[in-house]
């Protein structure tokens, strides 16, 4: 058998297209690295059956040559958080342990009707609720790359099961979706190409919802070139959402011929944190230079309220969840623990059905919504929300595109930042601002520290500017750093 | 209006605030495509969004936006350019998001008001606002014994709250503040107002005081389902509330339910121990802003409101403001005025309408739309009345048969026999012979015993069997004996 | 602002998440930390910032008066933990 987790879509498309190999080919492949693998965790459940059939027809429309689907015969894992018709969807948690929807996600429909196959459910923070993929009720997921130590490490989170499984060569590529990181972090810690387009862009339809004004689906893959065929593939106009944008949809390949030449690139002094990983910032330093050498201008911006957004983002995301997660109450669905008393029953079912992480942040949100307490804080974040987006917009009047470390550190062995919340939340300080603002925001690997640890970097754009921000993505990805 | 409760210690006012529920007459709900058909097996009438399921979005149907727009145009409000839906957070077996989508901060309709028209005349009765919401699906702890059963079918329906102001001041206020409600709705197609169906209901807010004081402390009975329980419910709790102070105790502030059965209010305890809604923006859903020019073409659209069409009733028709609100009240009723009314005399449409069909409705407890009765039978024996061939005390003799029957005004009146006599030959025949038989009586009237004349035309009425057209005997009888 | 253990109490409540004894101390701890830090927002002025509601500013889309109801009460109940006829069922509800 052909070992094919070398190559990327790109190529595959190709070698489809020439009829060298078969999409049957190519999912059998997988669905062997998927069981070779399984000690990575990757997958909560595996859809091989259904993969098959799916790799059957789009060989029989490679044959016939019409009907083509961007990602004609390509095999994907979809995150367990989009609902997808007869397959069981759980978010990563006991509650959903069963859940088995009738109906189908926008994002996964919109990649089916392209030609992707479905090789199974990707593992997942619980409810999209973490930064390592350790709140899965499903146990852990590991990351494929180890440091020299040899320790386990964690993928990052919340799509941790995506970004570990692209990462390891179990499929091309994954759906992820970013509420305040999730994509761009685990993409981040494997090396990955995590991508996490303007909000509404994709469509929110189907996708088991954590915090509605953040949640936006977006790829994880292996090259830049690979996430704009995804994302074209994924987003659409959706009548199903009230959030979706009407706002045209470019083809994102584009970004091959935007030139960076005279583009200004603004570097906001507020992202070179306290506690920054001194390896990290000299490849953030190197990364300037590869944008000196395309002929862009690097420009000093700031962002003021950078330090608020993360406390910002800790009152609005679990909010939003508090109301979104109330629908798990053991009637309709889902886990129930029986009582012959209602309250009981909805209190010991989600006592059970939720872990730790997901009740904290139910408690929390449920707090700042309360009586006596909303404006103090739930209101006062909306204004600040405000301000960090402010500071975006101020920012975008000097500079095209804003270059930043995606994370403050590279992937920490699994346990660690385990007994403190606020430690584990630091992790997402340098992605939090931009889900804020609802901007594009891509992570492109930039090479590894001295441990053999992949170092992300991320490119943020103006809202629905997704092709320049590929395009700067590129520009690191072909540099080498 | 002078309405008080009398209490131990004197007079007791009592203050009343309406949130009327009202169920918008679209095909689909508020937020999902599904039906909202009224009945229908359980859970069969249910979107993703309508059961909560997981992932599920809102999109608001336009019909509904429209109709509320419509709503407050006809409550002279204001329509607010911007809304904001949000999120009513608690935990109910059939609130299956968890949380209802409402309007809190930013209704869709602000300020405005009703005219009622009381004995006493007019009066102008503030309606704080108007919001869309979702209605709540269906409990049933009546069909098994351990268990309470859901059903989701009206889960999401679009629902308008429209809240009064505390400008009420009786049952009979507040079943008019109803009714006229109720009339504008059904005039404009937002509502069908049935109040059994459940798509009408009020939760009512009582509170009584003495007169010129401080309000007291309010108690909000939910879910009144028809103007009568409304008024019982009033009198009951308003007299409850006297009873506690006046025994020296505090109204708590709480939430009751009406049991019609017993003709009681009772607390609801155990449905909601907080009520912390928490309330916030739906991030599901964006603003909803209207354009000028949608307000402007949707009061374009606006039929003759029940208040316009009064007016009207009173120039046109010289009706008085009673018969006129009456009248004006349904939408079915003035249009069937209106094709009696053409070319007939309007004092004798409205005395036979609002007076005589419309006791018979009420004995027979049933709306004019339901009944069969139409306009052109109304006409058919009104016009025998107007041409004199029957009298008008023949006419209400014969109504409720008449209403019964399927005969239209000519076979009926046929069939009875009672064709009023008319012809002057005729009639002058049975004066003849009854004078011929009188002689002495004739004599005597003519001797100066005018109570005779009396004797005379019951002779003929009788000698007619009650057929022979009074007016006619009268004048021929007179020319006769003298 | 730091919260005791009455309000934790009070906040499971209305989240109908129950809280073990054993772990209320832990959970106060926890969230007394996260919202020591959260207060950081009190230092930012935002006097005069309208709240940001959403990053969306599109107009909403309005949806036609069409009734569609796609899904048999058998599809709707599928994943119900109890159901008897069509209907979810859930522990006797006193009113």
């Amino acid at each position: 058998m052909t070992d094919f987790s070398a190559i990327d879509i790109t190529e595959a498309k190709k070698l489809l297209s020439q009829k060298q190999i078969t999409a049957t080919e190519l999912t059998e492949f997988f669905i062997k690295q998927i069981e070779e693998k399984k000690e990575l965790n990757c997958f909560i459940t595996n859809t091989f059956d259904i993969a098959l059939k799916m790799a059957k027809e789009s060989d029989e429309k490679i044959q016939k040559g019409s009907d083509l689907g961007i990602l004609e015969g390509i095999p994907i894992g979809m995150k367990d958080l989009f609902c997808t018709d007869g397959v069981k969807t759980t978010a990563g948690s006991k509650m959903l342990e069963n859940f088995v929807p009738f109906y189908e996600s926008t994002v996964s429909q919109n990649l089916w009707k392209n030609g992707a196959i479905m090789l199974g459910k990707t593992n997942m923070d619980e409810f999209a609720m973490g930064s390592a993929n350790t709140t899965s009720f499903f146990g852990n997921v590991l990351n494929p790359i180890r440091s020299d130590d040899q320790k386990d490490l964690v993928p990052g989170g919340s799509s941790g099961g995506s970004a570990a499984a692209v990462a390891s060569g179990q499929c091309f590529a994954a759906t992820g979706s970013d509420t305040g990181g999730s994509i761009r972090q685990p993409a981040s810690f494997c090396g990955l190409v995590g991508f996490k387009p303007t909000y509404g862009r994709c469509s929110r339809f189907g996708m088991v919802a954590f915090a509605s004004s953040l949640d936006q689906a977006g790829p994880i893959t292996k090259t830049v070139s690979d996430a704009a065929l995804m994302l074209q593939s994924m987003c659409s106009y959706d009548d199903k959402d009230s959030t979706s944008s009407k706002k045209l949809i470019p083809n994102f390949s584009d970004y091959k011929k935007f030139d960076l030449k005279g583009k200004k690139i603004g570097l906001p002094n507020e992202y070179i944190i306290e506690g920054l990983n001194e390896e990290i910032k000299k490849k953030f330093d190197q990364c300037i230079n590869i944008f000196k050498d395309c002929g862009a201008e690097l420009i000093d911006i700031t962002l003021p309220h950078t330090n608020y957004a993360l406390p910002t983002y800790y009152i609005i995301a679990p909010a939003e969840a508090s109301a979104n997660l109330a629908r798990y109450d053991g009637v309709r669905y889902g886990l129930r623990e029986n009582s012959e008393n209602l309250d009981d029953l909805y209190q010991t079912t989600r006592a059970s059905g939720f872990g730790d992480e997901v009740k904290r942040r139910l408690i929390i949100g449920t707090y700042v919504l309360s009586a006596g307490y909303y404006d103090a804080y739930y209101l006062k974040a909306l204004k600040v929300r405000q301000l960090i987006s402010n500071d975006f917009k101020n920012a975008f009047e000097k500079c095209d595109l804003i270059l930043t470390p995606t994370t403050p550190n590279v992937a920490f062995p699994i346990g660690e930042k385990q007994n403190d919340p606020l430690e584990m939340y630091l992790n997402d300080v340098l992605t939090v601002p931009a889900s804020l603002a609802g901007l594009p925001a891509i992570s492109v690997s930039a090479g590894n520290n001295n441990n053999n640890l992949p170092i992300g970097m991320q490119i943020i754009g103006r809202p629905f500017e997704e092709i320049s921000v590929l395009a700067a993505g590129s520009a690191i990805e072909l540099s080498k750093v | 209006m002078s309405f008080f409760i009398e209490g131990d210690t004197g007079k007791w006012e009592v203050v009343l605030g309406l949130e009327v529920h009202a169920q918008i007459k679209s095909n689909s709900k508020l937020f999902s495509t599904a039906s909202t058909e009224w009945g229908g097996d359980p859970n069969t009438h249910v979107e993703l969004v309508d059961c909560g399921m997981p992932g599920a979005l809102p999109v608001i149907n336009e019909f509904c936006v429209n109709q509320a727009i419509l709503t407050g145009l006809s409550i002279n409000a204001k329509i607010n350019e911007k809304s904001i839906f949000d999120r009513k957070n608690y935990f109910y077996p059939d609130l299956p998001q968890g949380y209802q989508i409402s309007q809190f901060e930013f209704p869709i309709v602000g300020n405005g008001f009703l005219m009622i028209q009381t004995k006493e005349g007019e009066k102008r009765i503030g309606i704080t606002r108007l919001h869309l919401e979702q209605d709540a699906g269906k409990s049933i702890h009546d069909q098994d014994i351990k268990n309470t059963l859901i059903d989701l079918n009206r889960s999401g329906c679009a629902l308008m709250e429209i809240v009064s102001e505390p400008d009420l001041r009786s049952p009979e206020e507040a079943a008019l503040y109803v009714k006229k409600l109720r009339s504008i709705l059904r005039c404009i197609g937002s509502c069908d107002g049935n109040m059994e169906k459940g798509n009408l209901r009020a939760d009512v807010n009582v509170s009584v005081r003495k007169p010129d004081s401080e309000m007291g402390t309010r108690c909000e009975i939910k879910n009144v389902n028809s103007i009568k329980f409304i008024q019982k419910a009033i009198e009951y709790e308003a007299r409850r509330q006297v009873e506690i102070i006046e025994s020296g105790k505090k109204i708590i502030q709480e939430t009751r339910l009406f049991d019609p059965n017993k003709g009681e209010t009772r607390s609801m305890r155990g449905k909601e121990e907080s009520h912390d809604y928490r309330y916030f923006p739906d991030p599901d859903l964006p603003p909803l802003i209207i354009s000028k020019e949608k307000i402007e073409e949707l009061k374009r659209s606006l039929p003759e409101l029940p208040d316009e069409k009064k007016s009207r009733f009173i120039s046109e028709y010289s009706l008085t403001d009673y018969d006129a609100e009456v009248l004006t009240d349904d939408q079915y009723v003035s249009d069937f005025f209106e094709e009696v009314v053409k070319n007939r005399d309007s004092k004798l449409v409205v005395s036979w309408i609002s007076v005589e069909l419309f006791s018979y409705l009420k004995k027979n407890s049933i709306e004019l739309s339901e009944s069969k009765i139409t306009s052109k039978k109304i006409a058919g024996l009104l016009d025998y009345i107007i041409s004199g061939k029957i009298s008008n005390r023949q006419a209400k003799e014969l109504f409720e048969p008449y209403l019964k029957s399927n005969l239209e005004a000519k076979d009926f009146i046929e069939k009875m026999g009672v064709e009023q006599v008319s012809d002057e030959g005729e009639v002058e025949g049975l004066i003849n012979r009854v004078l011929q038989e009188n002689p002495k009586m004739v004599e005597d009237y003519k001797n100066g015993k005018d109570k005779l004349f009396g004797f005379f035309v019951g002779q003929v009425m009788k000698e007619s069997k009650g057929k022979a057209n009074p007016q006619v005997v009268n004048k021929i009888l007179k020319d006769k004996l003298t | 602002m730091s919260i005791d253990n009455s309000i934790v109490r009070k906040v499971g409540k209305l989240a109908k998440i129950k809280i073990k004894e054993s772990e209320e101390n832990k959970l106060l701890d926890e969230l007394n930390n996260i919202l020591g830090w959260v207060d950081e927002l009190k230092k930012v002025d935002t006097e005069g910032v309208e709240p940001m509601l959403s990053v969306f500013n599109e107009s909403m889309n309005m949806r036609e008066d069409k009734s569609d109801s796609k899904f048999s009460n058998n599809l709707i109940t599928k994943n119900s933990p109890e159901k008897k006829a069509g209907f979810f069922v859930v522990p006797k509800v006193v009113e």
